[in-house]
């Protein structure tokens, strides 16, 4: 055995979730499809006391869309099933996109977009999409429920802002605005099955030919997925032209705070910073006029 | 402290007491002695642990195995329940020169098994995508693919004639 000691339950209910989570204190660990808290175990990152699997938790395992409310993904929702759903391929291709570029069928199958949120890495490609379109998280404890909006949601590699006795129990997008328009772009060494070493997810809405609203963030080039705040200034009220798409990918790559690792180096995660920013502004363009 | 589980693997009937930290490819390879899933890379990489779990494929070596209690799991020894007459994925494998030392093969067919039963007439990409994260030191992936093209169209053939019959 490579794992740790540790106790295991699987709760039918989210409160019985919480109250095992309040129980077993800060050694206690939440798990969905566990391809990364298992993949943390086995490296010996992670020693949890205790695993609550959240599987069969049957509340937590939907996927509910409608026109007036949004979408709403559950805890345990695989990542597969919400790139397969006939309303989010409809509604919210970019975040198909980014589903359908990450890791392989097995990995899609197993983990969720929750825990893609909750491992918080700065390369997280769910990330970008979910924040240009106002995702926001759910997030349950023993004291009651929040929403935390997910641009405040990150705070470094692997932290967010839940404290410990919350569980994630779903992700809500309000419904797409007419005329916007959102994209994702990744690029990595390989293909899907590596990590992004850059993502960029840009989500604008038009007013006639202009933008009148534009959310850039940028993945895998700081310790968080960040907002280029600089860059989305620039593309208000603005047209899609040629020159635009190159300043604002020139902006963004100023904006970025990318390092040196095993992946990529800065100069060139920079460089692609301001590809996938003019790649994804054209397409959100491109998306928000048909729309 | 061990839980005891119940679950089928490719229709048997298992209940086995597990400590909570052992994988499901642990309990198949050193409990029930289901060793034709490999164990690769173990971090979800490599696609050699994969088995079909309810109805979709995963990687035996991510999965607790006391989060399998209750459900239906399929190796790649359900394929030719058998042992003697092959499925028609591990045919076309063979006809077509897709496995050369073996240890990506039981992965690439539950793979392919669970793409088939999605999509039975996939093109090339979509085929290459189904497999995509099936790491194969040998082949150079071409003749694997080439497998599941013939393995679909014998596949399909097979369903005509008992559709006619």
């Amino acid at each position: 055995m490579r794992l740790p000691k540790f106790a295991y339950f699987a709760p039918r209910t989210v409160e019985e979730a919480l109250n095992l989570l309040a129980d077993h204190g800060e050694g206690a660990r939440v798990m969905a499809g566990g391809t990364d808290v298992m993949v943390k175990m086995i490296h010996g990152l992670l020693k949890p006391t205790a695993i609550i699997s959240l599987l069969e938790i049957e509340e937590l395992r939907g996927i509910h869309f409608d026109a007036k409310d949004g979408l709403t993904i559950g805890a345990t929702a695989p990542l597969a099933d919400t790139a397969s759903h006939p309303d989010i391929v409809k509604y919210y291709p970019a975040l198909v996109h980014a589903i359908r570029s990450m890791a392989n069928v097995e990995v899609r199958n197993m983990g969720t977009v929750a825990g893609n949120i909750c491992n918080a890495a700065p390369s997280a490609d769910t990330a970008p999409p979910l924040m240009v379109m106002n995702g926001e998280v759910n997030l349950a404890s023993l004291k009651g429920q929040r929403r935390l909006s997910l641009n405040e949601f990150f705070r470094g590699p692997g932290v967010t802002n839940m404290i410990h006795g919350e569980i994630l129990t779903s992700i809500h997008v309000p419904p797409p605005l007419p005329k916007s328009g959102v994209s994702y772009q990744r690029i990595s060494a390989r293909c899907g099955v590596d990590i992004a070493a850059v993502g960029v997810g840009v989500g604008i809405v038009l007013a006639g030919e202009a933008c009148k609203d534009a959310k850039i963030v940028l993945g895998a080039v700081a310790p968080v997925p960040m907002r280029a705040l600089e860059t989305e200034e620039l593309v208000q009220g603005r047209e899609r032209a040629q020159e635009l798409l190159g300043q604002a990918g020139d902006r963004a790559a100023q904006e970025a705070r990318p390092i040196s690792d095993m992946r990529a180096s800065a100069s060139w995660r920079r460089k692609m910073t301001a590809v996938l920013t003019r790649r994804a502004l054209d397409e959100a363009f491109e998306r928000a006029s048909r729309r | 402290m061990k839980h005891q589980i119940r679950f089928t693997v490719n229709g048997d009937e298992y209940v086995v007491a597990v400590d909570p930290r052992r994988t499901l490819n642990e309990v198949l390879r050193d409990d029930l002695n289901l060793t034709g899933t490999k164990l690769g890379c173990g971090t979800g990489d490599c696609g050699a642990c994969t088995v079909i779990v309810e109805d979709r494929t995963v990687s035996s070596c991510l999965t607790l195995a006391v989060s399998v209690n209750g459900k239906a799991v399929r190796t790649v020894e359900g394929l030719a329940p058998s042992g003697e007459e092959l499925h028609p994925i591990q045919e076309a494998f063979v006809k077509t020169g897709a496995i050369q030392c073996g240890f990506c093969t039981s992965g690439m067919e539950m793979a392919a098994a669970h793409l088939l039963s999605r999509n039975p007439s996939p093109g090339e990409e979509e085929i290459r995508a189904g497999l995509s994260g099936h790491l194969c030191r040998c082949t150079g992936y071409n003749q694997i693919v080439e497998a599941v093209s013939v393995a679909a169209e014998a596949m399909r053939n097979s369903k005509t004639e008992e559709v006619k019959g």
